[in-house]
């Protein structure tokens, strides 16, 4: 099917083809995945795998979400080849799945809108969800608004100061942001809290998880629905290019934008799939976000997977300039893909990802996210390591309109 | 040594419910923590659950969240734990360990199980451990001679309650309603329900917990469980404490005022 007629998505397409951790295993990958929720939980899970289970092969479902990807974020997103920017990585061919082009600006409308229609099938009226960079919570709000859903939204107060803007955005999409003051006030505090409300209110309300993590059925739901990000992208580059490229490279936060990107790759075995999380201030720090290269494997937030933690299982605060990715956890199938050896994941410290940001601004004339430019950053290295052949598919999740607080502090703008 | 098995005989004889207290080690600080959980069993607690303190306690309100907190602050370990429980089993009570499931998966189940086991624990409530999860668990506390305690909630279906009353020994916990832990005005209404549908899948004792801080709130709840299970109350009554002697006081009669209502 083509990208310009006819459906964009096929029931096909929500299959997730070729990969462990298919819905109907019960959200295993490998070791990796599972459910570790307090009891009360379990039947809302169940009700959110059997809703899905019954959704994903129902054409009625499968075009109202396309008609909301089409008219509404934006989809399909173009590709736009970067030749100033790649000067800078041996010359090698670098190409952007340009996500930042989406209505609110990254990758996340895509799963909010999957979910926002999950959740009016679920008959119910409330939706929560956690944010970090206040991407996922923008997201969330805006399908909210779409649907006439009650919105609440929970937010670190560390990451309200930072991503200010997106606390406004929230707000006058009608949303009551919370901002959560307990512990080290980041992403992983808010999704303590969230599971809070929603293990109170769940008759009403459905907790719109906003990345790969989480307990089953959340990594596989929201894999299927960031799907087509790797979707268009793959037909994109063959048509561009007549092959498929070298290597995918994309920022890991919790995963969604680099599992949405990847998964249709897993099968070209020729393809290179990189994961970048944030190296915060250098490994040997100990500020950083580096979950599935110096983490361990442990339980964090109902799923087994990599987790930052100490000798006795406690989670270890992370830290990222960019509050999207500043999580102690992964989703489990990443960590499946490192174990497997199918996917490669690296560091990439602020000062890098602050380089490229600026770099991609000054060469090509976009803003990314600092999220994305984590991936940025990865594919200036890996262009040099693979040389001027070689091409490299970028997934650009999100523009840095919502970074520019960080940036004016940190190039004195 | 008290166990499970013999509180909840002790208590049916005497025609009332077991009442269970909770506290989380190394709050207000170790031994603290230890003085105020022996004043809890001297005022009449016949179960002491011990939390282990854990970064990210998705279950708990804001009152045993602040207690944790501080604990890990107070750079309480596990080994803290062990000499918790040992201190606490000294008074008598049968002393379970009460934490998520991490910590345990970090430490290894098997030595876990053991060094609880030696310190005098009689088992564990693991509230974030769901069936699907427990196989490893259940075989080491098996093998270490302790309980497994697990939860049913208001919201589990007969077919859940069945499969977690199964991976149950010494008692099956019954949450009172659908939230986090906390004291609250009034005990769910849905815990009498759930109760009575947990009985059919279990010959154990069925205890019920949060919510519950008064004694007449265990005396509500005594009429139909088998336990009655208080935490944040307990925990409140210490950080309102000016001082380390007020708040055994201020432990020590709220124990006795739940054990009154567990016996009216
Ligand atoms: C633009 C952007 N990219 C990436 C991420 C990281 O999340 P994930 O790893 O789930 O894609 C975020 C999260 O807020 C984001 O806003």
């Amino acid at each position: 099917m083509s990208i310009s007629e006819g459906t964009l998505i096929t029931p096909a397409d929500f299959t997730g083809a070729g990969s462990a951790g298919d819905v109907s295993e019960r959200g295993k990958f490998g070791v990796f995945g599972g459910r570790f929720v307090p009891e009360a939980l379990i039947p809302a899970l169940d009700e959110v795998a059997a809703e899905y289970e019954k959704a994903r092969t129902d054409m009625a479902f499968i075009r109202e979400f396309d008609h909301l990807l089409r008219t509404y974020a934006g989809r399909p997103t173009t590709i736009t080849e970067v030749p100033r920017f790649a000067e800078h990585a041996g010359g090698a061919r670098i190409l952007l799945k340009r996500e930042d082009l989406t209505h609110t600006g990254a990758h996340k409308i895509n799963n909010v809108l999957g979910q926002a229609l999950l959740t009016k099938r679920l008959g119910k009226s409330r939706v929560i969800a956690e944010t970090g960079a206040g991407q996922h919570g923008v997201a969330t709000a805006t399908a909210a608004a779409l649907m006439g859903l009650e919105c609440v939204i929970y937010m670190g107060a560390v990451d309200c100061e930072r991503q200010a803007l997106n606390v406004a955005r929230m707000k006058l999409l009608g949303a009551r942001v919370v901002p959560v003051t307990n512990g080290s006030q980041t992403l992983k505090d808010a999704i303590n809290e969230a599971f809070r409300d929603w293990v109170t209110n769940v008759d009403s309300t459905h907790y719109l998880f906003g990345t790969v993590a989480g307990p089953y059925p959340f990594p596989g739901i929201v894999r299927d629905f960031a799907r087509i990000i790797g979707v268009e992208a793959r037909r994109q580059v063959l048509e561009l290019t007549g092959k498929l490229p070298d290597a995918v490279c994309a920022a890991v936060g919790g995963g969604s934008n680099a599992i949405g990107i990847m998964h249709a790759f897993i099968e070209d075995e020729g393809v290179r799939l990189h994961g970048y999380e944030a190296g915060g201030r250098g490994l040997e720090t100990g500020e950083h976000a580096l979950t599935l290269t110096a983490g361990s494997i442990g339980v964090l937030h109902g799923s087994r997977t990599y987790v930052l933690q100490d000798d006795e299982g406690q989670t270890i605060e992370s830290h990222s300039i960019s509050a999207g990715l500043d999580y102690p956890g992964v989703g489990p199938e990443h960590a499946w893909l490192k174990d497997s050896g199918r996917a490669t994941y690296h560091g990439i410290t602020d000062a890098e990802a602050m380089d490229a940001f600026a770099l991609l601004a000054r060469t090509e004339g976009i803003i990314p996210a600092i999220e994305s430019s984590h991936a940025l950053a990865g594919a200036l290295k890996l262009g040099r390591d693979l040389g001027p052949d070689a091409t490299i598919l970028v997934n650009l999740s999100g523009r840095g309109d919502k970074d520019m607080g960080t940036a004016m502090k940190y190039f004195n703008l | 040594m008290t166990t499970l098995a013999t509180v909840f005989e002790k208590a049916r004889a005497e025609n009332r419910a077991a009442l269970v207290g909770y506290l989380p080690a190394g709050f207000p600080t170790i031994d603290g923590a230890i003085a105020a959980a022996t004043a809890m069993v001297e005022a009449g607690c016949d179960v002491i659950e011990i939390g282990l303190p854990y970064s990210d306690p998705l279950m708990d309100g804001p009152t045993i969240q602040d207690a944790v907190h501080r604990a890990l602050e107070n750079g309480t370990r596990i080994a803290d734990v062990m000499r918790t429980v040992e201190g606490v089993a000294k008074s008598g009570a049968a002393t379970l360990v009460m934490t998520y499931w991490n910590p345990i998966d970090r430490y290894g189940a098997d030595r876990f199980a053991r060094d609880l086991a030696d310190a005098g624990g009689v088992g564990t409530i693991t509230p974030d451990l769901t069936p699907e999860e427990a196989g490893p668990w259940r075989e080491a506390s098996a093998s270490a001679g302790i309980d497994t305690v697990f939860l049913v909630a208001p919201s589990s279906t007969e077919e859940r309650i069945g499969i977690v009353a199964d991976c149950c020994t010494g008692f099956v916990y019954a949450a009172s309603l659908m939230g986090v832990t906390g004291a609250r005005e009034s005990v769910g209404s849905a815990a009498e329900g759930l109760v009575k549908r947990t009985r059919p899948h279990t010959a154990l004792p069925v205890c019920v917990g949060l919510g519950v801080g008064t004694g007449g709130q265990a005396a509500e709840v005594a009429a139909y469980a088998d336990g009655v299970i208080v935490g944040s109350a307990f925990i409140r009554r210490l950080l309102d404490a000016p001082n380390e002697q007020e708040g055994l006081r201020a432990v020590r009669e709220l124990a006795a005022e739940l054990a009154e209502g567990v016996r009216r």
